[in-house]
């Protein structure tokens, strides 16, 4: 981890200059987040294009999915190779309470968190004192339990079928989420609160305990942290993210398929990471965007969809060994350090 | 009961193969190979296509082994050595890549549908009762095989001077190659003897099993949860732990159908809460 992050992933500790719009500085994260949120909610009076829509929706599955992982990869050096778990629980455990009880759309969603704190904090407490490798296959091998759950538990799953027959949302406070229009602004809405959570979480000071950990776990217990209580919070906050995420994908869908829960959703997550850098918080949400660019592109001209993805990510992490937007971010400082010696 | 035993012998002993192949990999080059189950994959269709081909099941079961060997150790001479000492995501990502195009080159190749090799004319005759349950003859074989492998593999590290040279590349790779031996050449030919051992299970397993592209990942799975049972880098421990397994598989499927699967995730996360270095590791996990 230490060469592709060394001294780059924690943003500088800039203090605002004084007098100038010190509200902008404070809240510059919300203020982006509302913009950003503005221009995509009116997106749809630009184009009337359903396939555009359905894009952005799908970016805020996989980008919930992606960030909650860069929390654990990139902030705190943790590689889960079997996050996309979480992301295949949400789904199903959205899907079957929704199918089975009829409550209302927002206290389904909560009680899909509620689930996925549990066997987050079940799964979480096994694996995170493992060390790297071991915990990258660990998670990878609770994946595969739940996945193949899914397949063989027939009658509450549907097995290989998925969840078919649609997922009932009944509308709640004039939102009517089988409305495409309607679908389109939650998820972005709950896109851009959880990204905006999660920038939290990175920047509070359990953002920079993450970040020692990472560095140096031994230097971390030495100060009195409690190495296996931080990791252990962090896999379960992230794990409601990526379970946020796999509630839009099934809301998208009206369905939870076993290809949710399987290991290469893990594997895109990580790619995904790796393709927009680890180093920026927004990094995976490029990546997500990139790769479901690339997903779109290359299904629609092969059916060998693996192999043409298999050479992109080889190029990437044999070749440049960076992420983009860590390209962007070097770049950038190296704009900067040239206008400071003209100047 | 004898039958139950036999097929989780069976299920053991093919294990074993791929997992000591994984074990071994990770005990002299710090690195898990990934797309090993890949290799798993590639010795079967091997094998089927020799066997098809020559019609001799001896080199088809050769070629399954060699071929993956060559594979291997393109693989890792051409790539996995550029990412080892830095980081696990980079392994992770350039094996996780090679699982893609593998999967996709042997749709290519051989087609996505199940394919069968059939068991060999020779192995096609009547089954041996032995002492009141039913065993194959090829089953015979296949347990033989599995365990020469086990006694060469364990005597070779053990006794050989090539063995002593692989476990002295494990422990301080600086100073043998210091001492005046090509170490890039001991890791090449250990992961090429690693991947040998996976194709040489998927092609003891091709008359057997069906064939699938994707058919080496729970393979793989399976294997990692022997290795974190037996312990990491530990022949015996890969041994023992894919015996227990093929046993809890066999067993369970009588006993618990539906909980097969997690029979053996069960036993394996008692294993690693009580015991995180695994029944027969020495390193710490």
């Amino acid at each position: 981890m230490t060469e592709l992050q060394a001294g780059q992933s924690s943003e500088p500790l800039t203090v605002a200059p004084a007098g100038v719009q010190p509200l902008w500085s404070r809240y510059r994260d919300v203020m982006i987040a509302l913009i950003a949120l503005v221009v995509l909610a009116m997106l749809p009076l630009f184009t009337g294009s359903k396939a555009v829509l359905d894009f952005v929706i799908r970016c805020s599955a996989f980008g919930l999915f992606a960030t909650s992982l860069n929390l654990l990869v990139g902030y705190t050096g943790m590689i889960s190779f079997g996050h996309g778990m979480f992301f295949g629980l949400g789904a199903y455990s959205f899907g079957l309470i929704m199918q089975r009880t009829g409550v209302p759309v927002p206290i389904g969603f909560v009680a899909t968190l509620a689930i996925t704190t549990g066997v987050a904090a079940f799964i979480g407490a096994i694996c995170v004192r493992l060390k790297e490798i071991y915990f990258a296959f660990v998670t990878l091998a609770f994946q595969m339990l739940i996945h193949s759950t899914i397949l063989s538990w027939v009658s509450l799953t549907g097995g290989d079928q998925g969840l078919r027959g649609g997922i009932p949302r009944p509308a709640f406070l004039g939102i009517d989420l089988s409305n495409q229009i309607h679908l389109y602004i939650t998820s972005c809405v709950l896109l851009a609160i959880g990204l905006l959570l999660m920038r939290q979480i990175a920047q509070s000071p359990f953002g920079y305990t993450l970040r020692m950990v990472r560095d140096n776990a031994n230097r971390a217990r030495f100060i009195g942290i409690n190495v296996w209580r931080a990791k252990l919070t962090i896999f379960v906050l992230a794990a409601l993210f990526a379970a946020t995420g796999g509630v839009i994908m099934s809301l998208f869908v009206s369905g939870a398929y076993p290809e949710f829960a399987y290991w290469t959703i893990s594997g895109e997550g990580i790619f995904i990471n790796m393709l927009g850098g680890v180093t920026t918080f927004l990094g995976p949400m490029v990546g997500t965007v990139l790769l479901l660019m690339l997903n779109d592109t290359v299904t629609r001209l092969t059916e060998y969809y693996g192999i043409v993805l298999g050479i992109v990510i080889l190029f990437f992490a044999i070749g440049l060994r960076k992420g983009l937007m860590d390209f962007v971010v070097e770049w950038y400082a190296q704009r900067r350090a040239n206008t400071d010696e003209g100047g | 009961m004898v039958t139950q035993t036999t097929s989780g012998l069976i299920i053991g002993m093919l294990l074993f193969l791929v997992a000591v192949g994984l074990t071994l990999i990770f005990g002299v080059l710090k690195v898990i190979n990934f797309a090993h189950g890949a290799f798993y994959m590639f010795g079967a269709y091997f094998a089927m296509t020799t066997y098809q081909l020559t019609g001799s099941f001896a080199l088809a079961m050769l070629c399954g082994a060699a071929g993956t060997a060559i594979l291997g150790l393109v693989f890792e001479r051409f790539f996995m050595s550029r990412v080892y000492g830095g980081d696990v995501l980079m392994q992770l990502l350039v094996c996780y890549a090679f699982v893609l195009i593998f999967d996709d080159v042997v749709r290519m190749v051989w087609g996505p549908e199940f394919k069968s090799m059939g068991m060999p004319t020779a192995f096609q005759v009547a089954p041996l009762f032995i002492a009141g349950g039913v065993v194959p003859p090829y089953y015979l074989l296949l347990i033989g095989v599995a365990l020469a492998a086990a006694i060469v593999l364990g005597l070779g590290l053990a006794r050989t001077r090539i063995g002593k040279v692989i476990r002295a590349a494990a422990h301080n790779p600086g100073m043998v190659s210091a001492l005046g031996i090509n170490t890039g050449l001991i890791y090449g030919g250990v992961f090429a003897l690693g991947c040998m051992l996976a194709g040489l299970a998927g092609a003891l397993a091709a008359p057997v099993r069906s064939l699938t592209p994707g058919m080496g990942f729970s393979v793989l799975i399976e294997s990692f949860i022997v290795t974190v049972i037996g312990g990491m880098g530990s022949i015996l421990g890969a041994l023992i732990g894919a015996l227990l397994l093929g046993l809890i598989r066999s067993f369970g499927s009588l006993g618990f159908p539906l909980f097969t699967e997690g029979l053996m995730y069960l036993f394996m996360v008692i294993v690693l809460v009580s015991r995180p270095t695994g029944l027969f590791g020495k390193e710490v996990a």
